[in-house]
């Protein structure tokens, strides 16, 4: 009994051990036996090197991004030397004879202003230096030229200048991309700056203004209210991070309503359900908060019109009553926020959601919808309930966690 | 043996799954007005968290498990609660902060967090899953015994009624708040537990304080290898509490690491606590129900207590108030297991799509330990439990902690740790339940208690095979070891 029991753990030991061996081996990139004909593989050599090089370019023309490609870039041109240049210095030399990278300047000066191919010959004086003719290609994006690839030789040739040129050409597509990539970052903080933006003009000056109304009649009050200013626009004015905690983005919410109520008394009312462990969930900056501003302005409009938030303070009339909830839902947590204003003509909403709602509505709906996409994928825009006269139900799903969301 | 049937312990089980269901469904934080906006908008203070991890923790195993097993094997058993807290000594100084910074809120998004790799992910969702089903099993089959005591109803009844009512609460989204349930379960236990312990130890002295006598040994098995058995328990258990799926999840809901560092600290009190009471039962149990160390279950024994000791109505509603809370035990932890282990099904298994996967994915998540626990021969409550805790020892551990404090972990060697680590102790586990190595011998003594062997498999696996391939080192290492380890003010760069 004894003996069996342990042949069987043996085995099952040997087992998982070879099933960890074969699984090591795999992760390994394996060797094809048919390499095809020598042209193919040239290709597909060439191809690789290419491969190998652009990544690093994808972050832009910067010293540490040429001297990671350079090595690839000459191999792809077979030359003995290769220089990298921006538009002031030399970023990288690759290969030998680099006492020729002090006058590499001299020699690109009039193809930077001028943006053409020039070829020269570079004599040092060294007879042993094979380097004794260039050629420099630009590299341009947006008819900017940014810097220039020098390829060096022994002598005069035709193949290397062209090829110099297919290879500088091939480098502004990486370039071009990394500015793609550059741009579209700057998008997406300008469309956060352009939220927080449109926060403030209208609101800064009805929250001012109402708390001014309070400065004689209550002064403690009007305290309370303008810390509450302070503290919110600490928050939506903050300069980091692109995104927040649930805890945080309803505690704004808290000082927002605090102001709004300033204004409007006791014609709203705010109802707010939280299961609390949903609270710490990461959410992109600012996501809640002008949905919030939205069912306060449906909520306060009552009937169809222009939102005009900054006429006089109204009190009495019909009450509104907003809902704000955030539950647990497994590993997602639920956020819904509920009005019973005026609600809205579906297909005007999705006018709206499509980005054809013109320029005074619905920008705060649009951004958040689409910063939630970009971030959690499009499973996950808001969803929308709404008809005219019935309210508006916005619904959103947050994941809890999300591989580089990380709340500050 | 006598059966409490007393209506009363059907009404306080009645009372506790509709107590259970109603705090889960409406156990929100509600605010009217601003004032009290920013008290429900905060996060949940370290105290209340620890006591709803300690109400998700505190399982059939606790409540009527340990009992049972001192009752029959006398103090040495005793391991097992300060095993069970000791995890949580373990998981303090190791792992709580760091794995709150993560932003994790579970096991494979740690794993993916880390090791930036999808492939990882996934083998950790399978282990995920597989330990959380093991450890539901004698949860349903707790709620059979403890069923089939107080009614006399055919055994399979309490499995099911335990399953459906988790599958309505999770599934229907009744559970909308999950935080109150716990903290609810844990006073709940707590004063299940304590009240009728007082009673008895003073009707104990009563009858004139009979010395308690563990000299009586009985033959069976676990006497075979005691020392390497109790050697299998302690490193199951202090290793395994750090990757128990429900207790992960609940550290997500403390705000910070440093949080997360106090709730344990609570947790480790609360626990403690609770872990003073079985003990007390399984002594008077070893007195005054006897019978229940040559056969019978005896985990029944702390059920079965009031009524012999005391007798009468008091017996009957203190009977009823241990049956009320045994199932608060069960209902507790295995909601807190379906939940986590439904939440990793929907992400990793099946294409997400909302809420209505996770249904699909809860009546999955607890539709296969149901089945278990039906087909499955009864092992000891704690027992069955300790086997999940080998698992997470011996899979989840070694990731947590390598992953946290080690820098050339890979994926490759996190892959290689999990299979050889934890494949082996699943496998160990499941050919124990099957039954086919029998007690005696040392086959049987090492696939019951595999922690002892298969937690050093685990970490060697991983540091070897992470050592033989440097160059897989995710990129983001240094970033990820950054968050882990510096409080979120410094690396958030927020000045307050």
């Amino acid at each position: 009994m004894t003996g069996a029991g342990i042949a069987v753990i043996a085995v099952l030991v040997l087992l998982l051990f070879g099933t960890g061996f074969l699984l090591g081996r795999t992760a390994r990139p394996v060797r094809t036996s048919d390499v095809g004909t020598p042209v193919e593989h040239a290709t597909f050599e060439t191809l690789h090197t290419a491969s190998l090089a652009a990544p690093p370019l994808r972050t832009g023309l910067t010293e540490e991004s040429a001297r990671r490609s350079a090595r690839g870039l000459r191999s792809l041109l077979g030359t003995d030397a290769l220089c990298l240049t921006d538009r002031d210095r030399v970023l990288v030399w690759d290969g030998e004879g680099d006492h020729h990278g002090k006058d590499v300047m001299d020699h690109v000066g009039g193809l930077l202003a001028s943006g053409r191919d020039t070829a020269f010959h570079s004599d040092c004086g060294d007879l042993d230096c094979p380097l004794r003719w260039a050629v420099a290609v630009p590299l341009t994006v947006d008819h900017r030229v940014l810097g220039t690839l020098v390829a060096y030789a022994p002598r005069e040739s035709a193949v290397l200048a062209r090829a110099a040129g297919e290879v500088a050409r091939w480098v502004c597509v990486q370039l071009e991309l990394a500015e793609l990539d550059r741009s579209r970052t700057q998008l997406i903080e300008a469309e956060i700056k352009a939220l927080r933006a449109q926060i403030s003009p209208h609101f800064i000056f009805n929250s001012l203004a109402a708390i001014a109304s309070f400065v004689r009649t209550d002064p403690e009050r009007a305290r309370e209210l303008l810390l509450e200013f302070a503290d919110f626009t600490r928050y939506s004015f903050r300069r980091h991070g692109e995104f927040t905690t649930l805890a945080d983005e309803l505690h704004s919410i808290d000082q927002y309503l605090a102001l709004v109520r300033a204004r409007f008394g006791e014609r709203l009312s705010v109802t707010l359900q939280v299961a609390p462990e949903v609270l710490p969930v990461s959410l992109p900056f600012l996501c809640l908060q002008p949905l919030v501003e939205n069912a306060v302005k449906h909520g306060l409009e009552g009937a169809a019109g222009l939102p005009r938030p900054q006429g006089p303070v109204r009190t009495g009339g019909t009450p509104i009553r907003i809902t704000i909830s955030a539950l647990d839902a497994g590993a997602e947590a639920e956020v819904v926020i509920e009005d019973d204003g005026a609600g809205m003509e579906p297909e005007r909403l999705r006018q709206i959601l499509r980005g054809e709602g013109g320029a005074s509505t619905g920008i705060g709906l649009l951004n958040v919808d689409e910063r939630l996409r970009q971030v959690y994928g499009d499973g996950y825009g808001l969803v929308i309930e709404t008809g005219v006269g019935a309210g508006m139900k916005i619904t959103l799903r947050l994941p809890k966690y999300r591989a580089g969301v990380h709340g500050s | 043996m006598s059966t409490p049937g007393h209506p009363a312990a059907v009404a306080a089980v009645a009372l506790v799954v509709l107590a259970t269901v109603l705090v889960g469904g409406f156990g929100l934080r509600i605010s009217r007005t601003t004032s009290d906006f920013y008290v429900a908008s905060r996060t949940v203070r370290p105290r209340l968290n620890a006591a709803a991890i300690s109400g998700e923790y505190l399982s059939a195993a606790s409540f009527l498990g340990i009992a049972g097993l001192v009752l029959v094997h006398g103090p040495d058993m005793l391991w097992y609660p300060v095993g069970y807290t000791a995890g949580y000594l373990v998981l303090l100084v190791f792992v709580a902060a760091p794995l709150r910074r993560s932003g994790a809120y579970t096991l494979p998004d740690f794993a993916e967090g880390r090791l930036e790799s999808q492939q990882v992910r996934r083998l950790v969702s399978v282990f995920v899953v597989g330990a959380g089903w093991v450890y539901l099993v004698p949860q349903l089959q707790g709620a059979g015994l403890t069923l089939k005591i107080l009614t006399g109803a055919p055994g399979w009844l309490g499995d099911v009624l335990v399953a459906s009512v988790v599958v309505v609460a999770v599934a229907a989204g009744g559970m909308r708040s999950i935080t109150f349930v716990q903290v609810f379960q844990y006073w709940l236990k707590l004063t299940a537990l304590l009240v009728p312990a007082v009673f008895l130890v003073l009707a104990w002295q009563g009858d004139g304080r009979p010395r308690v006598s563990f000299e009586e040994q009985i033959s069976v098995f676990r006497a075979d290898h005691p020392l390497y058995a109790t050697y299998g328990l302690i490193v199951a258990t202090f290793l395994g509490t750090m990757g128990l799926p429900h207790v992960v999840v609940r550290f997500y809901t403390s705000p910070n690491g440093r949080d997360a560092r106090r709730t344990t600290v609570a947790v480790l009190a609360l626990v403690g606590l609770f872990y003073l009471l079985p003990p007390v039962y399984g002594a008077l149990g070893r007195l005054y129900a006897p019978e229940l160390m040559h056969g019978g279950d005896a985990d029944a024994a702390v059920l079965l207590l009031p009524a012999r000791v005391i007798g009468g109505l008091g017996g009957d509603l203190l009977g009823a108030l241990l049956a009320g809370g045994a199932f608060a035990a069960f209902l507790s932890t295995a909601s807190g297991l379906t939940m986590a282990v439904a939440g990793v099904i929907t992400q990793d298994v099946l294409p997400s799509r909302g809420v209505r996967h996770f249904r699909l994915a809860t009546v999955l998540a607890i539709a296969v330990p149901l089945a278990g626990s039906l087909v499955i021969s009864r092992v000891p409550v704690a027992d069955a439990v300790g086997m999940a805790f080998a698992v997470s020892a011996s899979s989840f551990c070694p990731l947590l902690v390598l992953g946290i404090w080690w820098r050339r972990l890979t994926p490759p060697g996190a892959i290689a740790g999990l299979l050889l680590g934890g494949g082996s102790a699943l496998l160990s586990v499941a050919i124990t339940v099957s039954g086919a190595v029998r007690p005696p011998g040392w086959p049987h003594a090492l696939l019951a208690w595999p922690a002892v062997w298969s937690v050093p498999v685990g970490f060697l696996a991983m540091i070897l095979v992470s050592l033989a391939t440097p160059g897989r080192v995710p990129p983001g290492t240094n970033a990820a070891m950054t968050r882990f380890h510096l409080p979120e003010a410094l690396t958030s760069g927020r000045g307050r």
